[in-house]
């Protein structure tokens, strides 16, 4: 198996590793960086709980090549507390209980940071279809879209 | 507690939505999961699973794979019954194998187990790894299983002679005959609860790792219950219970899948111990769809005996359960078929008899985890189906029917026709504050509106009743320990505290309401109380956190050791005070003496005299703690109603509305309870529209992934509207119920009962879960209602 060497920003830090041809974005995040909050819940691309932004966009990290990341930009969930200070997603999934067991979450606040971006005045309908590939198995997504409402607003407000 | 907060919001006890503890972790990324732990020199164990569902194994050729350059061992069936390891014990008293030395059972059963340096090489030597297997004719259908002439399948017991595994009854059989026989009207109906699975996003795995000098094996692993599993890892290796260390860290989500021992954790704890090096397994999701724990697969025949004027007066329930290849069910030990026999639910029936086939097929083995209390789900759709039924075939509102046969208010402590003393409810105030809220008569007449018109809208209703908190030692034991659970609770000389449990958080948020326990009890702000659970070497003996049992039982020995605690802080409070115990009086967070409430001391004051003042011949310290046995189970109970159009193109169900009304007795954090019941409700949607898992007649499994097997999204899950009504448990020290599962048991019947409403004057009686759009197209074809 052939090797090759990495370098890529991730959460605005220079990294660089030797990897093989067929490691997993996820699998470099994880086990060669140790950023384990990005997880890891199915092997088909549905359940987006290692969804992480490349070059701001959303990807699910196991349907990427840690090769195709070289060069790139990649943000996860660590890097949104900006000087011990809650990303206001995250703050909107404390205050609306949008999170229990916690295993989509990261997924879930990446997919949300991204969605804010591109749209600082979401309809439910536009939270719903943007999370639509990031499953939770615990929270019933009410608590989640209203978390993902409470960050725009908190946004709109210039926090 | 159904009013307002006893606390104040800084001390934050029963009652308060305070924001939850476990979050500061989850949010940031920092939760601690079994494949975040990475340990030097750890290895990887990928297990080769079968690809037929019966065969002979006939030869298992390794060499290529062990020539993989960092592939270490393989190990096999043989290599596990030198070990005596090959067979394990279920929770059922039945056997199961951790890897096979004859032949499997089910496709994707566990053949062979690849330890490598790398999880990747690993899933090379797996690929690597030639099995010979000689196919065997497969049994799937378990009414073919049990006729004779059936292949035997569990051919390792020498004195099975069919594919029988129990037959189970309850109930009086001749007074339910005689009802039915003397009734005035009989309702049946066939209903298939089908196979599904919980798929919590985490999967199973473990990290495994032995110390060879003290002889200690220490096993990191997903389980909801780590003190049985610690039990039950000393008795089937012999490994000294003491040498035994089992952590449960964070759980990516439970819902009864990380109860059992599977084979996985087995193969890997082998693997640490005769390697030396620490293993990590952690399954895939096809692993976890094809090979663990799955629930329900009923077959039930019910019929429901009544009255013209709507009584109902008798039950009968027949069921054909499918258990797969063993009986594996997480039940308690006496109750094969769980709580099947709640299923007279929320009426007074006179008369009942319950009888339960279970029978082996080539299917993997489970039975009961999916967010239910053994089988209440079952229970709760064979009645709450058949009430409508009944409700239609008499031509009377399902409302006014359930109304007219519900238990009623006074008559609780009831003891039902199967047994059970349900321990308190109020049934129609709970339906009617459903009824208003969803706008129940404007909905009816919308309804005849519409179908004057041709179009399909249904109004379904479940006045379900649950039965959690297993449970008293009499009844409830699991291998043969009683089902109590525990708190250990300790105060600290600067009145801070600490409590551990026997019971294991997935996501319920455990570390912020039993905080919460002990601040109402106590008068300790919520914020100084630290909770940990999952360690077996630090935290008491209990039976584990499923069946919605952690607020009934462990949290009830959190009030009991509380007041243990309160009870000695009154005695130096009276040594502190100059005072009679009897002239005290508390109030949270402190004691006054009556009538002078400037004489006071403070708990945090009585923690620190506990190890600096304390009265000459009390022992020092302020600890304390329970093992709570309960003297009763908690009977929560909810009115859910669902309205549904149909579309008669596509037969696509479209939930409108979906309002739920739940009364879990007096709430610790209502916050919280909403969380649990907004994700009971989607896994109660989910198999009632969506999830199945289905064998071909070769055993192939369909539906092996989220390609197919459909966990709801964000998009097919309605916006939930949720109400509660409250009536305390009268033998829980808060009065508190359990909550957790009340909305997966509820909600199937609640939409199964609008699909049928809508179509029941076509002709349209009952449909099995999940009702999908094509099955409704199919019937809506046949009724002629669409080409």
């Amino acid at each position: 198996m052939s090797t090759h060497q990495v370098k890529l920003k991730v959460n605005g830090a220079e990294r660089s590793a030797e990897v093989e041809s067929r490691l997993l974005l996820v699998h470099l995040i994880r086990e060669v960086l140790g950023l384990t909050g990005t997880h890891i819940g199915c092997d088909t691309t549905h359940c987006g709980a290692c969804t992480v932004l490349l070059n701001g966009k959303p990807v699910k990290s196991c349907t990427v090549f840690a090769v195709q990341a070289d060069g790139q930009d990649v943000m996860t969930v660590e890097g949104l507390e900006q000087d011990g200070k809650f990303h206001p997603v995250q703050e909107g999934f404390r205050e609306e209980h949008g999170l229990q067991c916690g295993y989509c979450t990261p997924g879930m606040l990446m997919t949300g940071t991204a969605l804010l971006k591109e749209n600082s005045n979401p309809s439910e309908l536009d939270i719903r279809k943007a999370i639509s590939g990031n499953l939770c198995r615990c929270t019933g997504y009410v608590n989640i879209v209203k978390s993902i409402q409470y960050a725009a607003n908190k946004l709109r407000q210039g926090a | 507690m159904a009013t307002e907060p006893r606390t104040s919001p800084e001390i934050g006890g029963m009652g308060h939505s305070v924001k939850r503890k476990e979050d500061l972790r989850f949010l940031r990324g920092k939760g601690n999961y079994v494949d975040d732990i990475k340990l030097p020199d750890m290895i990887y164990l990928d297990i080769v699973r079968s690809p037929l569902a019966h065969a002979k194994i006939k030869n298992i050729d390794v060499s290529k794979a062990t020539a993989i350059p960092g592939v270490l061992a393989v190990v096999t069936g043989k290599l596990m019954e030198e070990h005596k390891l090959a067979w394990m014990p279920t929770l059922m008293s039945d056997t199961q194998m951790v890897l096979p030395t004859e032949k499997v059972m089910f496709q994707g059963q566990e053949v062979a187990g690849v330890l490598a340096t790398d999880r990747y090489i690993a899933a090379d030597g797996v690929a690597a790894v030639e099995v010979d297997y000689e196919p065997l004719p497969v049994v799937i259908d378990p009414f073919e299983a049990l006729k004779p002439g059936a292949t035997v399948l569990r051919t390792d017991k020498p004195d099975k002679k069919d594919n029988l595994i129990w037959h189970w009854e309850t109930g009086d059989k001749a007074g339910t005959d005689t009802a039915f026989a003397e009734a005035e009207v009989k309702v049946k109906e066939d209903i298939y609860l089908p196979r599904i699975h919980v798929a919590s996003i985490e999967t199973c795995g473990c990290v495994a790792q032995f110390d060879k000098i003290y002889g200690k094996l220490t096993v990191w692993m997903t389980t909801q219950a780590p003190h049985v599993i610690r039990t039950a890892f000393a008795i089937v290796t012999g490994i000294p219970e003491n040498n035994i260390h089992i952590i449960s860290p964070d759980i990516g989500g439970g819902f009864g899948g990380k109860v059992p021992i599977y084979p996985g954790y087995v193969i890997a704890s082998a693997a640490a111990i005769l390697t030396g090096k620490p293993v990590k397994w952690i399954e895939d999701r096809i692993e976890n769809l094809m090979s663990d724990s799955f629930a329900r697969d009923y077959h039930m025949t019910v019929e429901l005996a009544g009255k013209k004027d709507g009584t109902l007066t008798a039950m009968r329930l027949k069921t054909l359960a499918d258990h797969g290849y063993t009986d594996a069910a997480a039940n308690p030990s006496k109750f094969p078929a769980g709580l099947l026999h709640i299923c007279t639910g929320s009426y007074d029936f006179k008369s009942a008899h319950v009888e339960v086939d279970a029978a082996y097929t080539n299917k993997p083995p489970g039975g009961i985890a999916y967010r239910c209390s053994f089988r209440v789900t079952e229970a709760v759709h064979a009645i709450e189906r058949m009430a409508d039924v009944m409700a239609h075939e008499l031509n009377m509102d399902p409302a006014e029917f359930r109304m007219k046969n519900f238990i009623k208010p006074e008559k609780f402590p009831y003891k039902s026709a199967l047994g059970w003393e349900y321990d308190s409810g109020n049934y129609g105030k709970t339906l009617q504050v459903a009824m208003k809220k969803i706008g129940y008569d404007e909905l009816r007449k919308e309804q005849a509106e519409k179908r004057k018109k041709g179009e399909l809208m249904g109004i379904g209703i479940s006045s379900f009743t649950e039965i959690v908190g297993a449970g008293p030692s009499k009844h409830f034991d699991i291998l043969g320990l009683k089902m109590f659970d525990s708190c250990e609770l300790r105060i600290h000389p600067t009145g801070k505290a600490i409590a551990r449990f026997g019971t294991k958080s997935q996501g319920q948020g455990h570390e912020t309401t039993y905080a919460q326990i002990i601040a109402e009890e106590l008068g300790i702000p919520v914020g100084d109380i630290t909770v940990e659970e999952g360690d077996t070497d630090t935290c008491p003996y209990g039976l584990g956190t499923y069946a919605s049992r952690s607020t009934p039982v462990a949290g009830a020995a959190t009030a009991i050791a509380s007041r243990k605690i309160r009870d000695k802080a009154k005695k130096i409070a009276a040594y502190l005070l100059e005072a009679r115990e009897e002239d005290l009086e508390w109030a949270p967070g402190k004691f006054s003496v009556k009538g002078s409430p400037d004489r006071a001391k403070t708990i945090q004051e009585i923690a620190f005299a506990a190890y600096t003042n304390h009265p000459q011949g009390m022992e020092a310290g302020l600890e304390a703690v329970d093992y709570y046995d309960p003297p009763n189970l908690t009977y929560p109970h909810g009115s859910y109603i669902c309205v549904v159009d149909i579309d008669k193109g596509t037969g696509e169900v479209k939930v409108r509305r979906f309002v739920a009304v739940d009364d879990c007795g007096n709430i610790i954090n209502p916050m919280i309870v909403e969380g649990q019941v907004h994700g009971g409700l989607t896994m109660g949607l989910a198999p009632a529209l969506l999830e199945e898992i289905q064998y071909d007649p070769d055993g192939n499994m369909i539906g092996g992934s989220f390609m197919e097997y459909l966990v709801p999204t964000s998009m097919e899950t309605p916006n939930w509207e949720t109400d509660k009504t409250c009536t305390p448990s009268p033998h829980h020290p808060l009065g508190a119920k359990g909550i957790g599962e009340s909305a997966t048991v509820g909600a199937p019947a609640a939409i199964v009962n609008a699909v049928v409403d809508a179509m029941w004057h076509l002709g349209v009686r009952h449909i099995d879960i999940p009702i999908t759009p094509y099955k409704v197209w199919k019937v809506l074809r046949e009724k002629g209602v669409t080409e």
